[in-house]
């Protein structure tokens, strides 16, 4: 063992707190969180996750944000791909003016679009369903993957299409055949990072739904604050959080390094 | 070379719709709004340029301005640099990057007000592990609903541990990318740490820690919901920065035009600050 390994273990291990904390709260009683500071559960319950996984209104919630989670990454991943295609082969009219522009969407504050997306989204009648939040979300989110798949195709040689419709390939045929299996990775990317962003993001997700499609980080936040001494139930529904996240870092572990450089390494 | 093609706009023509739908009626909705008063009933009356004049002489907006540049510098000068740290400090390759990865890259996917609500409960005297640790065993007191000092450190390390991950891993990538050879090189030339570091890792590092730092910049400029959830701005109006005291004035006071008008001037700010951070960083590129 290396001296310098000391300094990722230490980076973890900070890491690693706060979400153990939360975790082994949420396997204490009220009572127990209340009475007084113990590092680890003394009387461990799972009372907290039966609470959740009984009552709709609480599992809704997940139900309503992986819903929207995933029509936001297969809406943003699929428009993404054409036009990094055009970006990373063709020069045309306003390409480079189009490209800073969709980048400073990225730069918006949420907290500026809060009010009047509420209004256009009312106004168009989709005011709390899935699809609002999941478009509303392809503001930041579309660039992102525009950006990621360009970087990722730029990689490609030219050649590779050229040869394809020698060999007479239609252009159809060739994205999804050839070209698409090729930037594998940077779809999964792009898709990656488009779930993240979807799944964290919480101020536009809340100011567009009531009820039917609630997320459950703003089921969250009600109850954090309607009964504020409930620590244990909001530190099971955190825990519950970081689980999907979790799973879909996974999937991607081999591709993380590369990918985050968005590409451009 | 790229080929000139002007069908090419019917592959961007789907994303330019998504994305206009999305970002131009808002923002044209706002700055309806910034040269508008209202009192209620949808009766709007011309205002001008004045709710412009207002928020840019309000001593209000320059104290929450002058908070958000304190909070985003201190981010980029703590999170860049320990960053860079760690990722020169990790293994090359074998069985433990993934999951050093997986494990730095944690924090990122979990929803901000988790994060937020995740703090709370980990900084609170008497229950959380940290408040209990200062406050207990160290006996400082560290209370950051009563100090600001103490609130202000609370948000600065939250954003610490949500986010220097990035850093990490975008600069990782850009190691990562070094042929050994460089390396090899270097050795037999007997260049020491500091000038492999100068001199091969960082000039390949340059590209990601450009975006690293972009990305870094308009996150912690537009932060929100993380120090909403944690301190709610207090105590007192410390820690309000300018996202949340813009909630406050649009949501809470509903005063629409001077939030309008300040919506667009964070705007520009937010814009004009990333145009100088890439011209200036990837200047040497175009000469």
């Amino acid at each position: 063992m290396r001296k310098r390994s000391l300094i990722p273990i230490l980076y973890i291990a900070f890491l690693m707190l706060p979400i153990y904390w939360l975790v082994s709260m949420s396997f204490k009683t009220t009572n127990e969180i209340l009475s007084g500071f113990s590092l680890f559960p003394q009387t461990f319950t799972l009372e907290n996750y039966a609470v959740i996984f009984t009552d709709p209104s609480w599992y809704w919630g997940y139900i309503n944000s992986i819903i929207y989670v995933s029509l936001n990454t297969v809406i943003s991943v699929c428009v993404a791909l054409p036009a990094a295609y055009a970006f990373s082969r063709y020069r045309f009219l306003g390409d480079k003016q189009l490209f800073f522009w969709l980048l400073t969407n990225r730069m918006a504050p949420a907290a500026v679009f809060a009010l009047p997306f509420f209004q256009l989204y009312s106004s168009v009648g989709l005011f709390d369903t899935h699809l609002a939040v999941a478009l509303a979300h392809c503001l930041f989110n579309i660039p992102l993957a525009v950006w990621i798949l360009e970087g990722f195709m730029g990689g490609v040689p030219k050649e590779l299409d050229e040869t394809a419709y020698v060999d007479g390939y239609s252009f159809p045929r060739f994205f999804v055949t050839i070209f698409l299996p090729t930037i594998k990775a940077g779809v999964g990317v792009a898709a990656f990072f488009c779930f993240m962003f979807s799944w964290v993001e919480l101020l536009l997700a809340k100011t567009l739904t009531a009820v039917e499609a609630k997320p459950i980080a703003a089921e969250m936040t009600k109850t954090a604050s309607s009964a504020g001494y409930e620590l244990g139930l909001l530190a099971a529904a955190g825990t519950l959080t970081i689980i999907p996240g979790a799973i879909v870092i996974y999937f991607v572990r081999n591709y993380i390094a590369k990918g985050f450089a968005l590409g451009r390494v | 070379m790229k080929t000139e093609n002007q069908k090419a706009w019917f592959f961007v023509l789907p994303v330019l719709l998504l994305v206009a739908f999305n970002a131009l009626v808002p923002i044209m909705t706002v700055v309806n709004y910034s040269v508008q008063e209202t009192f209620g009933n949808n009766v709007f009356f011309w205002q001008g340029l004045d709710w412009f004049e207002q928020i840019l002489r309000s001593d209000r907006f320059h104290a929450a301005l002058g908070r958000q540049f304190l909070f985003t510098f201190l981010i980029l000068i703590i999170e860049v640099p320990l960053g860079i740290i760690i990722a020169l400090s990790m293994p090359k390759k074998g069985f433990w990057v993934p999951v050093c990865l997986v494990l730095m890259a944690l924090p990122m996917l979990i929803p901000w007000n988790v994060v937020g609500a995740m703090w709370n409960i980990f900084t609170l005297p008497k229950i959380g592990l940290l408040g209990y640790f200062m406050n207990d065993v160290l006996g400082v007191n560290y209370d950051m609903t009563q100090d600001p000092l103490a609130a202000w450190i609370t948000i600065i390390v939250m954003d610490v541990w949500h986010w220097t991950s990035l850093v990490v891993l975008l600069a990782y990538a850009g190691l990562v990318s070094i042929p050994d050879a460089y390396y090899q090189a270097a050795k037999i030339d007997g260049a020491s740490p500091w000038k492999v570091f100068r001199y091969i890792q960082l000039p390949k590092m340059k590209t990601v820690l450009t975006i690293a730092i972009l990305l870094r910049f308009m996150d912690s400029f537009n932060i929100y919901t993380e120090p909403f959830v944690l301190t709610g701005g207090g105590p007192g109006n410390s820690t309000t920065l300018l996202s949340i005291d813009l909630v406050k004035i649009a949501l809470g006071q509903f005063d629409l035009g001077p939030a309008a008008a300040m919506s667009l001037i964070y705007f520009a700010i937010t814009l004009l600050v990333s145009w100088l951070f890439y011209t200036l960083m990837t200047k040497d590129d175009a000469q």
